[in-house]
């Protein structure tokens, strides 16, 4: 089996370049604009991912220690995208990095803790990269649709309240709806795994001269860890949302009510 | 006779400009209370303020002359029902709307008897009712809690004349009953025909 690891180099991917060249060209004949995008695009892609092989090669060469900080880093990342999202909810990005921090302390946890995968920075920075990209989008939803629908549906909410319901009960439709709306991806994205998309972590090691079912194997743990991922950070970013959304007195925030219906 | 709501100094703070601005009143704890006055003098927050969906910025707002925010709020709330001005009913049916939040020994067919709404239509899917019908429905809910309080934002300003003569005959009827009831409305008619006592309010100076 030839293996594909060592045999991109730079020029190659300068070659590459050449398809980013037909991007550009359908763009400008079709007068789209898009252009100056894909350039940008190209040149962001070529040094962040530059950046990011110097950063694994010295995290792996003996550095294990500095995987936290590399986990630390996505996930603020990734809560201040998810947060900025949700901008209209108060503290959205404690929220979302409180949910995201949970993804990949729970899942990580688990594989870790079970022996699933070793404790090592060459297997816990992909891994945890998965996890965080994933429950980013699960948790800018479950956000986002949350605070739309008490908005949306503020009447209801407040008939709820007032009939003596607490702010759990009286948000509970809604809650369970983002909840799902958030989940909903990743398990329609698992159930087609294989039939629709080879995912990348499947598609990688096979290029690396992998044998599929090796491949295949821990795909099946990242699919798994993702789903659990995005399961915790559902839970997390729903109820702390929530929280934001009401007092502690069981009112709407003023944010909520004054909104114009 | 004794008051059941007193509103000391009360402010409400708006985004520019103060919503209530230094607000006095009392409400009886007998009979039917209308507080008058035009739209965007703030008499919808006022009476927010008297179930807690809202609380004032500055000022106290009294209930048996003791501070509504003294009270465990959930309860304070289950004693102080508060209709909105739009009906609002929850999925299921009639019978699950009045079963919601109902207290113990309740009865949905008396209660349903009591609003004026059929017994026939207690297994009609709530969302399918007449405006008239699902403001009804909702102060079926609401009594069902077993208030003292029965607090009305505008109950017939969604209705058309024959629901509305109606719901005004049930509300002058449920003040009769020894409830306490505080009805919010712009109509200097409704009031005067209806209410025991009237409270104005005055739209702040801005």
């Amino acid at each position: 089996m030839q293996d594909l690891s060592g045999a991109v180099g730079f020029a190659e991917v300068a070659l590459a370049v050449l398809l980013v060249g037909v991007g550009a060209a359908v763009s400008r004949y079709r007068g789209l604009g898009l252009e100056g995008d894909v350039a940008v695009a190209t040149v962001r892609s070529f040094a962040q991912l530059l950046a990011v092989g110097y950063v694994l090669a010295f995290v792996f060469d003996g550095r294990g220690g500095l995987t936290l900080v590399v986990l630390a880093v996505m996930v603020g990342t990734a809560s201040f995208t998810a947060g900025a999202r949700a901008r209209a909810i108060p503290a959205a990005r404690l929220v979302a990095a409180a949910a995201l921090a949970t993804a990949s302390v729970g899942t990580l946890g688990v594989i870790v803790g079970t022996g699933i995968i070793p404790l090592r920075a060459r297997a816990i920075v992909p891994l945890g990269s998965m996890v965080i990209a994933n429950a980013m989008t699960t948790t800018g939803l479950v956000m986002t649709r949350l605070r739309d629908d008490l908005a949306a549906h503020r009447r209801e909410v407040e008939a709820r309240l007032s009939l003596g319901q607490t702010a759990h009960q009286a948000s509970l439709p809604w809650h369970r709806a983002a909840l799902r709306s958030g989940m909903l991806p990743i398990v329609d994205q698992t159930k087609v795994v294989g039939l629709v998309s080879l995912p990348g972590a499947m598609t990688g090691m096979i290029l690396a001269g992998a044998p599929p079912l090796a491949a295949i194997r821990l795909q099946l743990v990242v699919m798994y860890m993702i789903l659990g991922g995005n399961a915790f950070a559902a839970v997390v970013a729903g109820e702390l949302t929530r929280r934001r959304l009401f007092t502690g007195d069981h009112q709407l925030v003023r944010s909520l009510r004054r909104r114009p219906m | 006779m004794a008051d059941r709501f007193e509103y000391r100094q009360v402010w409400v703070d708006g985004d520019d400009a103060p919503i209530i601005a230094g607000f006095d009143a009392t409400i009886p704890a007998r009979g039917l209370t209308a507080m008058v006055g035009p739209s965007g003098a703030g008499k919808t927050t006022l009476l927010r303020l008297l179930n807690r969906l809202e609380d004032p910025d500055r000022g106290e707002v009294l209930l048996d002359g003791t501070d509504v925010r003294d009270y465990d709020v959930l309860a304070l709330r289950r004693r102080v029902q508060h209709v909105g001005q739009v009906p609002v009913t929850f999925p299921g049916t009639v019978a699950d709307n009045v079963r919601v939040a109902s207290g113990p020994g309740v009865d949905p067919e008396e209660l349903l008897q009591r609003v004026g709404l059929p017994v026939s239509m207690q297994d009609r899917e709530a969302d399918r009712l007449s405006v008239g019908e699902a403001q009804r429905l909702s102060l079926a809910r609401a009594l069902a809690v077993g208030p003292d309080v029965l607090v009305l934002d505008e109950p017939t300003s969604a209705l058309d004349a024959t629901s509305k003569a109606g719901i005004e005959a049930l509300v002058r009827s449920l003040a009769g009953d020894g409830l306490t009831v505080v009805m919010v409305t712009h109509e200097a008619r409704q009031a005067a025909e209806l209410a025991d006592h009237v409270v104005e309010v005055r739209p702040c100076r801005t």
